[in-house]
């Protein structure tokens, strides 16, 4: 570092830009929103670790294999995965400025994702009729509250969606519109990723306990 | 919660009459201390109009100098209550002995040890840090604002409506009676039926989702925002201890977050996550919570490391020694307070192998610590020391924090951890590194950018008094505490039947009434400074002939910092500037794009903490549809495309001329 100083000595050095440099505007937004996934993760880690210590602990009360049914499980993971898939054409057809693409292909994932909300919620209603509801062990308090946090994220995820379509078709593809399905984009397939952990790690290894 | 429900309770869920302390005296003495001074300040706010004024250039603004200190303001708000706390445990520890029950209940005095730590930890350094690197960091690397200027107004005013709830809980209801970390199954709803359990979780709840994005946002502004030049290693440190910090705010408060979402749960929904049966395991709320509060620590003293590396570096004359150890230690330090949070609990009955792992971890945090010191010593030798105030508290650090750190090695030994866990000894131990640390770091730093953030200095005199009565306080309340957890006084008693104990005691209550005094000092010396800014003005800019760019703008900065981005060729930018003769430009003025003002974030933060409280309180009408209003708020903000504007170029130009003006009159 000296020998730097050293020999720039007395030379003149421009201290400023004379110019004033255009930020664009959301500069930070996609950093900015990986780190915000990055710290929802956590939350997720949290979830997952609770459930890797607690869910075992029947208390006298089911397990995952009197509880799961794998066929709706895997109807289920079909239907956010579909959604991904869907939700990445939204996105080529917003790379191609098509307006009325972009919105069916969302319009498609907001069907899947609503979809995959729908099965989950019967699945609940379902285990809770059974009396294996959140409240029978420290298993199921760790199931549902993982299970149930990832839907509360896929069901804001949707709201944001219906949000996005509206000022889509209010604004048009502008560049802070496509921002914000970028955005939402990582949120969606984040929350896929998720799906995946929960999915094998939960129901499929709870099968095999 | 009963089978039938009448219709207050419908309405007011379970507020009532008996929510308000009114069998307590203290409680209701302050409560009417607290009432008048409000009517006060609001009839004095609005007998000079200052409502318009405080909402549009303060509330609703999102310039991150003003930001900052209104979370410094908060900080010290919120610090003179958690010192009241703190003197009235002293007050009752010293009082109650020889038969006595001093003068504080069970209920009373519980509420008061939980408060003073959650409210000093959350409440005071949490603000206090996050409002420093709000101000210095974006003036340091050459910016104009932080990246998401928004939602730094919003994280502000998240964390101000977390310091709501937990005032509130003063007066209406109670705080938590469990410490201030609130282990089930203790916080559980079996044992904490009441509403204390409830504000502890939705006021770290609704403080901690801002902690967060403020670190979201400042991790993003330091990687991003950066003047032409600044490569990571010409950062300067405190920018690099931010960064560092901030990394840690955003690893570790989502984990804060799930764990308290965990018991939440159990205490609303009846889920067995904690409890004692059912399969619930209480040992993993504390494995977790600590997961999250170890870094904390870390994020509380590492930005204060980088305020002691610019002080030592300024008033020594001297560029930092061992800038790059410096950094790297940082570094190390910031990944190692993720392996050692086990050490809270060695007596949990781990095992020797996983106690032994996790002391020795911690043993190792001492070694980056030691080579900052040896690094600020180094600076210090030879140097041409100025023992102006900043430096002197960076001085009293040095000695306090040494001494606290060897007693948290002496701490991280499990044998000796298994005497002295839970005693006197630990909290000796944590007050000498969180006050001889944070709180002194605190100090160097309000002394040495006061001038930065007002145009004028700070009284020395005051300062001084204000200097040796904290250190010598320091030294009588927490001395004897050492001396007390040695001989197995455990921490949190209210009554105590030992009378040799008692001396010891009635010297650490006067130690706190010398705190007191240095309290008191300090707020005299900032009004005698307010009092007396036009003696104290400072015109330059460059008060201590600092090193870094903040002090290559005016004091206070304009609203855009500076009038053209910096470029940078070494570390201590402004000293490189300096040397090489640097005049400032007196033309070509450019207009500067800024972000706008909105009130959006003090709305929705207004409404998180309306949810909050009717969460507490089980009105489940108003938690829903203050939620709603959140969700309605926050999605209607996001029509609002239009969030910036250009400072036209005659307003720089005028506000560059008068400095210009300035400059000439001073004849600097």
């Amino acid at each position: 570092m000296s020998s730097a100083t050293a020999t720039a000595h007395r030379e003149e050095r421009a201290y400023h830009l004379p110019e004033e440099p255009h930020l664009h505007e959301g500069h930070s937004t996609m950093l900015g929103f990986w780190m915000y996934l990055m710290s929802d993760c956590l939350i997720f880690a949290i979830l997952f670790a609770t459930y890797a210590v607690l869910g075992g602990n029947y208390a006298g009360g089911p397990g995952p294999k009197d509880l799961f049914d794998l066929n709706l499980i895997a109807l289920n993971t079909a239907m956010l995965l579909f959604s991904s898939i869907t939700y990445g054409f939204a996105m080529l057809a917003m790379e191609k400025d098509r307006v009325s693409a972009t919105q069916g292909w969302l319009l498609i994932t907001l069907l899947f994702g609503g979809a995959f909300l729908f099965i989950e919620l019967y699945e609940f209603s379902h285990l809770i009729h059974e009396g294996a509801g959140p409240t029978r062990s420290a298993f199921l308090s760790s199931f549902f509250t993982l299970v149930g946090t990832h839907g509360l994220h896929v069901t804001f995820g949707s709201i944001w969606l219906i949000t996005l379509m509206v000022q889509v078709a209010r604004k048009g593809l502008i560049t802070a519109n496509k921002r914000r399905l970028l955005c939402l984009s990582m949120f969606w397939h984040f929350l896929d990723v998720i799906w995946i952990g929960v999915f094998t790690f939960v129901y499929l290894m709870g099968m095999l306990r | 919660m009963t089978g039938t429900l009448t219709t207050t309770q419908m309405i007011l869920g379970r507020l009532n009459w008996d929510a308000f302390p009114l069998h307590e005296p203290i409680v209701v003495a302050t409560f009417a201390a607290v009432v008048l001074g409000g009517i006060a300040m609001i009839a004095a706010l609005s007998y000079f109009r200052l409502w318009g004024y405080l909402w549009k250039e303060w509330f609703t603004s999102v310039d991150h100098k003003k930001i900052g200190i209104m979370y410094m303001v908060l900080g010290l708000v919120m610090f003179l209550r958690g010192f009241a706390d703190a003197i009235m445990m002293r007050i009752q520890q010293a009082w109650a002995f020889n038969g006595s029950e001093g003068y504080l209940n069970a209920h009373h005095y519980d509420q008061i040890f939980t408060a003073h730590g959650v409210i000093m930890i959350f409440f005071v350094a949490m603000p206090f840090i996050t409002g420093l690197m709000n101000y210095i960091v974006p003036l340091q690397i050459g910016a104009r604002d932080v990246s998401f200027p928004f939602l730094n107004n919003f994280s502000f005013w998240m964390t101000a409506g977390g310091a709501v709830l937990v005032m509130m809980s003063l007066f209406v209801g109670e705080f938590a009676q469990t410490g201030w970390l609130a282990y089930p199954p203790l916080s559980g709803i079996d044992y904490s039926p009441a509403t204390g359990v409830d504000y502890y979780i939705w006021a770290l709840q609704v403080a901690g989702v801002g902690t967060t994005l403020s670190g979201i946002n400042l991790i993003a502004t330091i990687v991003k925002m950066r003047a032409p030049g600044m490569s990571l290693m010409k950062m300067p440190v405190f920018t690099w201890t931010s960064l560092c910090a901030n990394v840690l705010i955003v690893a570790s408060f989502p984990i804060l977050t799930a764990t308290l979402v965990l018991l939440s749960l159990d205490r609303y929904v009846g889920t067995n996550f904690f409890t004692n049966d059912f399969g619930g395991n209480p040992m993993m709320y504390v494995n977790l919570i600590w997961i999250w509060g170890h870094p904390e620590v870390y994020i509380l003293i590492l930005p204060l490391f980088g305020v002691f590396s610019e002080v030592t570096s300024t008033f020594s004359g001297k560029r930092l020694f061992g800038y790059t150890s410096m950094v790297y230690a940082t570094c190390t330090i910031m990944v190692l307070s993720y392996l050692v949070w086990l050490h809270h609990f060695f007596t949990m009955g781990s095992g020797a192998s996983v106690n032994s792992f996790f002391g020795i971890t911690t043993m190792i945090i001492s070694i980056p610590t030691g080579a900052k010191l040896f690094n600020w010593l180094f600076t210090m030798y030879r140097g041409k020391i100025r023992f102006e105030l900043p430096m002197m508290w960076t001085v009293a650090f040095m000695l306090t924090f040494t001494i606290g750190g060897m007693t948290g090695v002496l701490l991280a030994v499990p044998p000796a951890d298994f005497v002295l866990h839970n005693s006197l000894f630990l909290i000796a131990h944590f007050h000498n590194v969180i006050i001889g640390g944070v709180l002194f770091g605190l100090f160097a730093a309000i002394n040495y950018w006061w001038p930065k953030a007002f145009g004028f200095k700070l009284n020395v005199f005051w300062g001084k008094v204000s200097f040796w009565c904290w250190n010598i306080g320091f030294w009588l309340a927490f001395g004897p505490l050492y001396v007390l957890g040695l001989m197995g006084v455990t921490r949190r008693l209210r009554v105590l039947d030992d009378p040799t104990l008692h001396p010891w005691f009635i010297v650490a209550a006067i130690g706190a009434a010398v705190i007191a005094c240095g309290i008191g000092a300090m707020l005299i010396q900032f009004a005698v400074s307010i009092w007396k800014r036009e003696e104290y003005k400072e015109l330059s800019g460059d008060p201590w002939d600092g090193r870094t760019l903040e002090w290559a703008t005016s004091s206070p900065p304009p609203d855009y910092n500076f009038a053209f981005t910096p470029v940078v060729y070494d570390g201590d930018t402004w000293t490189d500037m300096k040397k090489h003769g640097y005049q400032r430009p007196l033309s070509g003025y450019q207009p500067i794009h800024m972000p706008s003002n909105t009130g959006a974030g003090i709305i929705l933060a207004g409404l998180a903490t309306v949810c909050g409280f009717a969460l507490i309180w089980y009105i489940w009408w108003l938690a829903g549809l203050s939620f709603v209003g959140i969700v309605g708020v926050a999605i209607g903000h996001t029509f609002n495309y239009k969030r910036d504007f250009y400072i036209p170029q005659d307003v720089v130009t005028r506000t560059e001329e008068e400095r210009t003006r300035i400059l000439a009159s001073a004849g600097v």
